[in-house]
């Protein structure tokens, strides 16, 4: 115990004095999150722009009473046509004859195709219906009917509240749970594993293994300093999230700390365990590529359930995975402990895995 | 007279290469044996064995009398690499602090002990700044500092004097002298032929065997010439 103890004041005092790595670990993430709640929070709407050739004045109307669109006429297709290969039209609308339209989508982004789909469908919708109500007052009309009761067409009045948030919420709310995981996790496996590296190609690790240290004490030794860390920069991020973004947490904020804090054992002992697969720095930063990128790809910023059967399968051996869905639990849905057992559980099932992984790892290092 | 260190009839492989081919090898209380071969001759490996790093694939390695691999026999030996292994941003205080409690140095003894090894290797108006800021020399003293720490019986020094200056090696040397007439068992490798003639007896691998092993006037005269150096070739030359 005492040894653990020496080892991971030792990592963290050289982690205290290593002002930039502090400053990635602490500063990083802060960064990151203040540029994705600026990037998420400007284009909450999109503005598309349809040019109508032929269209006739009622449906025109009507797509212009829609927010966020902008009509533009031209005289002929061709001009049109023009408009749209210098993006200052997103679709063209055309009216061939009575009832038959056709539209060109410039498609270029899938979000404003659908945007505009929608709009075209709704409007047709609407202008059938007001010929409808037209054709029904006429008809009262010539029934000689009277027709001062206005009241049958009072306005129908929807009141909207929120289960999470408020109506400013933006996409980033939903995906903030996601990276705050994602930060403890890259940095702690970037770090943990850096550091053993070191350790090991400066002799320090050999001359440790020198010494009636167990193994077991070194891992223990990084894990009781990572965790620390974790600590740190949870607190960090969150009081950052909640204070100065404006994100609401749902549920118990110490819940977040715990997925948080087995998050970064997960990533601690898989970078150690790395760590022992690499030559040098540079190939321990290959590994981004190969097991963090993964892990933010199935975290569910992307819905998991969308996806095919064997993609679904990587993600449910990602740690990722069930750190992001606890902590959207907690965040979003204010889910208790018990809820979250199940995801605890699995990455509890990760830490002791590689951890035993780890400590039979060193014997290469040493055969006792 | 004590035996410290006992090697017998120990081999061993890496894959298909032969690296040690049954050496025999006995250290006694009090006396230094310099461990001499060019690279690759398998010194390391045969430290590594004593260390308990490596296995053995045959014969018996034996530390004080007891069977290595055995991790808590590593307290009673001070081990110094090649390569310094400092943590560079610690103090030289904090490195042989943190390695002190590594070997289970008690809580009280530690400031004295950090005190004394530091004494030996004149490094104690030093012992407050960071290892980043020592010279080539200094970091030399330090992982000797480190070695000294709890006074062990047997000193493993793997190639103590390399990159220090002649005063700084001469000053290392009478440290080992004197500390083999206060009864330490010190096993040190080197490349420098003329600080074999400072040990008391010189173990020659060649190969993976040991050609020689007997105090460094024996070998010259065996061999018929007038330093260690000319030995060490002889030797090389008689294998090839």
């Amino acid at each position: 115990m005492r040894r653990t103890i020496a080892i991971s004041k030792r990592i963290f005092l050289e982690l205290i004095r290593d002002k930039r790595t502090l400053a990635m670990l602490f500063l990083a993430p802060v960064l990151i999150l203040t540029l994705l709640n600026y990037v998420f929070s400007i284009n909450t709407s999109t503005n598309v722009n349809i040019g109508v050739v032929n269209v006739q004045r009622s449906m025109k109307s009507t797509i212009n009473d829609v927010k966020h669109v902008n009509i533009k006429e031209y005289d002929n297709k061709k001009e049109a046509k023009k408009a749209l290969d210098n993006q200052k039209v997103d679709a063209i609308f055309e009216e061939n004859q009575h009832d038959d339209y056709s539209v060109l989508y410039a498609n270029t982004s899938a979000s404003k195709t659908a945007m505009i789909r929608r709009i075209l469908s709704a409007s047709f919708t609407q202008e059938k219906t007001f010929q409808m109500a037209d054709t029904l007052k006429q008809m009262t009309e010539k029934l000689g009917m009277n027709s001062d009761n206005k009241n049958t067409t009072n306005d129908v009045n929807l009141k909207e509240s929120y289960n999470y948030g408020n109506k400013n919420t933006t996409y980033f709310s939903s995906i903030m749970p996601i990276f705050m995981g994602f930060f403890v996790f890259l940095f702690v496996f970037l770090i943990s594993g850096m550091s053993l590296l070191k350790e090991r190609t400066s002799g320090t690790l050999g001359r440790l293994l020198a010494t009636p240290v167990k193994r077991s004490e070194i891992v223990f030794g990084y894990i009781l300093s990572y965790s620390l860390v974790a600590i740190i920069q949870t607190t960090i991020i969150v009081f950052f999230t909640i204070y100065v973004l404006n994100v609401q947490v749902t549920g118990l904020i110490l819940n977040v700390f715990i997925i948080n804090l087995l998050l970064a054992l997960v990533a601690l002992t898989f970078g150690l365990l790395l760590s022992t697969l690499a030559n040098s720095e540079f190939q321990m930063m290959q590994f981004i590529p190969i097991i963090v990128v993964p892990q933010i790809i199935f975290s569910g910023i992307i819905p998991l359930d969308s996806m095919a059967t064997w993609a679904q399968w990587i993600g449910n051996i990602l740690p990722m995975k069930y750190a992001s869905n606890a902590m959207t639990d907690v965040i979003l849905y204010g889910k208790s402990f018990a809820n979250i057992l199940p995801e605890l559980l699995m990455l509890i099932i990760f830490i002791v895995v590689l951890l035993v992984a780890n400590i039979f790892g060193l014997r290469r290092y040493r055969k006792v | 007279m004590q035996t410290v260190i006992s090697v017998e009839k120990v081999s061993k492989s890496f894959g298909n290469q032969q690296v040690l081919k049954n050496i025999d090898m006995l250290l006694k209380k009090g006396e230094i044996i310099g461990l001499i071969g060019p690279s690759g001759s398998g010194k390391s490996t045969l430290i590594n064995i004593a260390l308990g790093v490596e296995r053995a694939d045959s014969g018996l390695t034996t530390i004080f009398g007891q069977k290595m691999p055995n991790r808590m026999l590593l307290g009673k030996l001070g081990y110094m690499a090649q390569s310094d292994a400092l943590y560079e941003s610690l103090t030289a205080k904090e490195n042989i602090r943190f390695f002190a409690e590594m070997k289970g140095v008690d809580k009280k003894l530690l400031t004295p002990e950090i005190t004394r090894v530091a004494k030996i290797v004149s490094l104690e108006n030093y012992l407050d700044k960071r290892v980043s800021g020592f010279s080539g020399g200094m970091k030399r003293r330090l992982s000797l500092a480190i070695a000294l720490i709890s006074d062990p019986g047997l000193l493993i020094l793997d190639e103590p004097t390399v990159g220090s200056d002649p005063a700084l090696r001469l000053q290392i040397w009478q440290e080992l002298h004197r500390m083999r007439d206060e009864g330490h068992a010190i096993l040190v490798t080197t490349h420098v032929m003329d600080e074999a003639e400072l040990v008391d007896r010189v173990a020659l691998l060649l190969g993976g065997e040991l050609i020689a092993n007997d105090s460094p006037q024996n070998l010259e005269s065996q061999y018929h010439v007038d330093s260690i150096e000319k030995v060490f070739l002889k030797a090389e030359g008689e294998l090839k």
